[in-house]
This record gives C-alpha cells, sequence and structure tokens, in this order.
C-alpha cells in the first residue's frame, strides 16, 4: 500500500501514541511487580492467607491476614451489586418504554450527572448522614451495609446507562413486529427487548462490579475499616483498598511490600473480570 | 529539524554549567516525619519569601528516616514527631511543638474523665458498656486510628499498648472522620488531634474533649507539658548547624511565626 510521507508520519506518530497509552497498564503492572517482589520473596504469601488478623504495625507479633479483607471487597461489591442492578435495569426499562420523551431526556441527565458525583462526596453523604441511621437500627453503623449502599448509588449510573443504551440499540423492527403481533407492552419488555439486550446490560453490571471493587474514598469513610470476617451486614469490614488508602502513607519495608500484593492482587481480579467481560461479549456476538 | 538535534542538547547542556556557576543560593535540607513535614514546608515558604539567596527542600519518609539522614548528613535537619530514644543521643533535638492527643466523646455522653487505666480497659475490651463508667446502659463503640497514623503512635505511647491489643469496633483514618464518627455514634469514644477537636467543638459540632487523669486538655496544659497523652514535634542536627539553617531554626520558634503551628493545629512553645 502506498503512503504519502504526511500519512506515514501520522501513522507513525499514532502507533507511537497507541503503543504509549497501552503500555501504561503493563508499567503500573510492573511497578507493583517490583514493589511486591520483596514480600514474595521472603514468603509473606502464605502469611496473607493463613494468618488470623491484621496487625501490620504490631512490634509483638504483626500478623498480616488477607483473605478477611478479600472477603469484604467480595462482599461490599455483591451488595451493592445486588442493589444497585435491578434498580438500574428496572429504570432502564421505564426510562425506554414507558417515559414520555421530554421528560426521559432529563431522567438520563440527571443520570449523567449522578455518575459524575466525586467519590468523596458520597462518602462524605454516607457517613453524616446514612451511618447515623444506621446507627440507630444496630450500632456502630459504620458496615457492610453502609458501604455496599453508597456504593450501590455509584454504580447505578453506571448500569442505568448502559442498560438504557442496550435497549436503544434493540432493532425497532422487533420491536414492531411485536406490536404487529398485538404483543402487549409488558410482553414485548420481558419477552423481545430484555432478552434482546441482555449482553449489553451483562456488560454494564460487569463494568459497575469492576469498577466497585476498585472504589476507595467513599468506602473508606463508611465501612468502619475492622479487618475481620464479618457476621452480618451490620458490621464494620474492610475491603483491599480501603487498607492500602489507610496503611500506604506509613508503610514500610515489609508492610509496604504487602500493600503493593494486595494492590497486586486487587488489578489481577479486576483484569479477570475485565478479560471476561470482553471474552463473554465476544461469545454473546458469536451466537447471534 | 534532525540538524539542529545535536545543537539543541550542546545548549542545553551549556545552559546547565552556567547555571550551576551562577547559583550561589545556599540549601536547606530537611527529612523525616510526614507530622512535621507540612508545617515546616510552611514555614519554609515563609522563610525563603524573606531570604531570597535560600532554598528549603523538605522530604517525607518518617521519623526514622529523620534520624537517619541527619545521621549521615543527607539531611541539614531531620524531622521527628517523637522524643530521642537513648541510642540517638549523638543528635540534638531542637522542639518547637507538641501534638496533643485528645479523648473525645459525643456532646450528650455523660462522662468527663478517664483515667489511664479507664483507657486501657476500654481499647483492650475490658470495659464495653458506659455504665461501668458512670454513663447510660449502652455498648462503647470504640474508634481507633489505622495502623501507622501518627495519632496511634502517641495514643499507644500513653496507654503502653501494642496495636495488636486494641480491640476497636470503629478503625479511621483522618481526624475528621473520628470526630464525624463521634458524631454520628453517641456510644462512640475516639481520640483525635487536641487542636482539631477544639476548633470542631468551638464550631458547634456536639463532641467535646474530656479530662485525662483529671488534666483539661487545652493548649496551655499541653504547652505546660501537663498534658499526658501529647508528643513532641522537633527538628534534629548532627554536628556543627550551619549560620543559615540556625536562622531557620529560630525563625520557626519565633513568636511571628506561632501563627503557622497553630494552622496546623499543633501547639507553638514559641514565648
Amino acid at each position: 500500500m502506498f503512503l504519502s510521507r504526511s500519512d506515514r508520519i501520522l501513522r507513525g506518530a499514532l502507533v507511537m501514541l497507541a503503543l504509549l497509552s497501552g503500555s501504561v497498564v503493563l508499567l503500573i503492572v510492573w511497578f507493583l511487580v517490583a514493589g511486591a517482589l520483596p514480600a514474595l520473596r521472603d514468603g509473606y504469601l502464605p502469611r496473607l492467607l493463613f494468618d488470623e488478623h491484621w496487625q501490620p504495625g504490631s512490634a509483638r507479633d504483626p500478623q498480616f491476614a488477607l483473605m478477611p479483607m478479600l472477603a469484604a471487597s467480595v462482599l461490599v461489591t455483591a451488595l451493592a451489586a445486588l442493589l444497585a442492578a435491578p434498580l438500574g435495569i428496572a429504570g432502564a426499562v421505564f426510562h425506554r418504554f414507558y417515559l414520555p420523551k421530554r421528560l426521559a431526556v432529563w431522567n438520563q441527565r440527571m443520570l449523567e450527572l449522578l455518575a459524575g458525583v466525586p467519590s468523596i462526596v458520597f462518602g462524605f453523604w454516607g457517613l453524616t448522614v446514612l451511618v447515623p441511621l444506621i446507627n440507630r437500627l444496630h450500632p456502630p453503623g459504620q458496615s457492610l451495609l453502609a458501604a455496599g449502599i453508597v456504593l450501590a448509588l455509584m454504580i447505578l449510573p453506571t448500569i442505568a446507562l448502559t442498560s438504557q443504551s442496550a435497549l436503544r440499540s434493540v432493532p425497532e423492527s422487533q420491536l414492531l413486529a411485536a406490536a404487529g403481533l398485538g404483543m402487549g407492552r409488558f410482553a414485548t419488555v420481558f419477552h423481545i427487548a430484555l432478552p434482546s439486550a441482555r449482553s449489553g446490560i451483562g456488560s454494564g453490571v460487569l463494568l459497575a462490579i469492576a469498577r466497585a471493587v476498585g472504589e476507595t474514598m467513599a468506602v473508606v469513610m463508611v465501612c468502619g475499616n475492622i479487618a475481620k470476617f464479618p457476621g452480618s451486614v451490620f458490621d464494620p469490614v474492610r475491603p483491599v483498598t480501603a487498607t492500602i488508602a489507610l496503611e500506604m502513607g506509613y508503610a514500610s519495608s515489609s508492610h509496604k511490600a504487602l500493600l503493593y500484593l494486595a494492590g497486586l492482587i486487587l488489578v489481577l481480579v479486576t483484569g479477570a473480570l475485565t478479560g471476561w467481560l470482553a471474552f463473554g461479549k465476544r461469545n454473546a456476538g458469536e451466537v447471534s | 529539524m534532525m540538524k539542529s538535534a545535536p545543537l539543541l542538547i550542546g545548549l542545553s547542556v551549556l545552559s546547565l554549567f552556567s547555571g550551576c556557576s551562577r547559583e550561589k543560593r545556599e540549601i536547606i535540607i530537611l527529612t523525616g516525619s510526614s507530622t512535621v513535614a507540612p508545617v515546616v514546608t510552611d514555614a519554609a515558604k515563609r522563610f525563603e519569601a524573606t531570604h531570597p539567596g535560600v532554598r528549603i527542600e523538605v522530604q517525607t519518609g518518617g521519623s526514622s528516616r529523620g534520624i537517619a539522614d541527619a545521621l549521615s548528613g543527607l539531611a541539614t535537619f531531620g524531622m521527628i514527631s517523637r522524643d530521642l530514644k537513648a541510642d540517638e543521643s549523638e543528635l540534638t533535638a531542637h522542639r518547637f511543638a507538641i501534638d496533643g492527643v485528645g479523648i473525645i466523646l459525643h456532646q450528650t455522653n455523660p462522662v468527663t474523665d478517664f483515667s489511664r487505666q479507664q483507657l486501657i480497659d476500654i481499647y483492650t475490651g475490658k470495659v464495653t458498656n458506659w455504665k461501668e463508667l458512670g454513663g447510660p446502659d449502652a455498648k462503647i463503640t470504640v474508634a481507633s486510628k489505622a495502623e501507622g497514623r501518627a495519632t496511634l503512635e502517641v495514643f499507644l505511647g500513653y496507654t503502653g499498648l501494642d496495636s495488636a491489643d486494641i480491640k476497636a469496633g470503629v478503625i479511621v483514618g483522618e481526624n475528621q472522620q473520628a470526630i464525624k464518627t463521634v458524631v454520628a455514634d453517641p456510644n462512640a469514644i475516639a481520640y483525635v488531634s487536641i487542636g482539631a477537636a477544639a476548633s470542631e467543638a468551638a464550631g458547634g459540632t456536639p463532641i467535646k474533649l474530656v479530662r485525662c487523669d483529671g488534666i483539661e486538655p487545652t493548649n496551655e496544659n499541653v504547652a505546660a507539658g501537663k498534658f499526658p497523652i501529647m508528643r513532641p514535634l522537633q527538628l534534629v542536627s548532627h554536628g556543627e548547624i550551619p549560620a543559615t539553617a540556625r536562622d531557620f531554626l529560630d525563625f520557626l520558634t519565633a513568636p511571628e511565626n506561632a501563627d503557622l503551628i497553630e494552622s496546623h493545629l499543633y501547639v507553638s512553645l514559641s514565648k
């Protein structure tokens, strides 16, 4: 293929920029691995799995149990997804099939606005409004439940907006055909639109989950940060991200390396989620 | 384009050299405690504004780095937020401020006084109900700070506990989060920088600072060394102090710069 000089320059520049942005993630992983290496070398990996407590600063008996925190990350994320997914998907169905166009635009604007609220604001709201409410039900208030609710509010726009766009991309012809067959609105939504938009909605939920796993600032303010397996939703928990945020600024030597290792594990988990997302999408594409 | 590149590099290298030869600025380097660094950075800005020939570099890395760098001569001053230990007697400490840590409760809590032993009992889980301390029949929500936080270190130093001994119900990061936790939970107890708590309480936040070992947690008592839960903020030096560095030290403890220290909620030792 013949390329003119300016085309070649443009191509070169684009290749450079694409490589640069692609390599950032590799750089980050490399940086995490380098930071975590001392912990791996000194055999801390089994301690992460089998220690009983997280007390890295203890002079008498330092312990590094990561499992309660991984469990907390999973539980908080699952709770948030459980709360946000039905709300977001139902909202999207309402937005697409029931809400008048003029109001639908505003509904979407509000969701976009919600998506733009900084996470620290959610955390502040959670700590000053939500936590006292939960405290009245069951002290201390800072809990798995509080973190799940705050996180649900934060990922709600992602789920709602991706579900909206998935529903929008259901071919008009299918909907018209349904109407032509005399199907009611309910039947159209549940038997035509939702099945057809399933993969788009699913990837929206997964995207939201990937964000929820990594969310930090809001969670750290409302989760209570106790690194133990919770007995109920009212118990405080400490996700991995909260630990890194709370302790990174003050950690040194093996403690610091362990925090890097925790970060690495978290990146691998979100990486796996994103991979699953891409893989699932390709499979879905092959089927349809 | 290509031809001019070597020329450009040559020129920039040359300008580097000329920069060095012309520059006769004196540099003061301070490294160490991240608690001390923000105050010193503010003071450094003010000092540089009035002393154009001087540049001050402030780097954090913990009190132990401050000690190591002062000993090795990498830093003019080390910054530490504790007393010197017995094996660090080669260094000279220059105390310029004190960080007092106070116990806060919700305003509605009738308890007004703690002894050291009571605090130990509460934070190790031996006492779990306010009833045992003359308060209402309610479970105590024990709020503690995250590992590594300076306030935690001060609290551990005072109580003689190890961080593994503490049985907390909630763990918080910053002072603000501790204060909000007590506001949200009338049965909570927390420890925070006295300056932060006092300014919040004065602003109408429903918290109160309580007495420890019978001593009121006021700035006066902290400055006088009476209040028990405290730690000094100090610079440490090794051997002879250069004249400019000596000036900076005097500047830091000068009464007209006490506002800098107070703006960081520490108690100034000038006067």
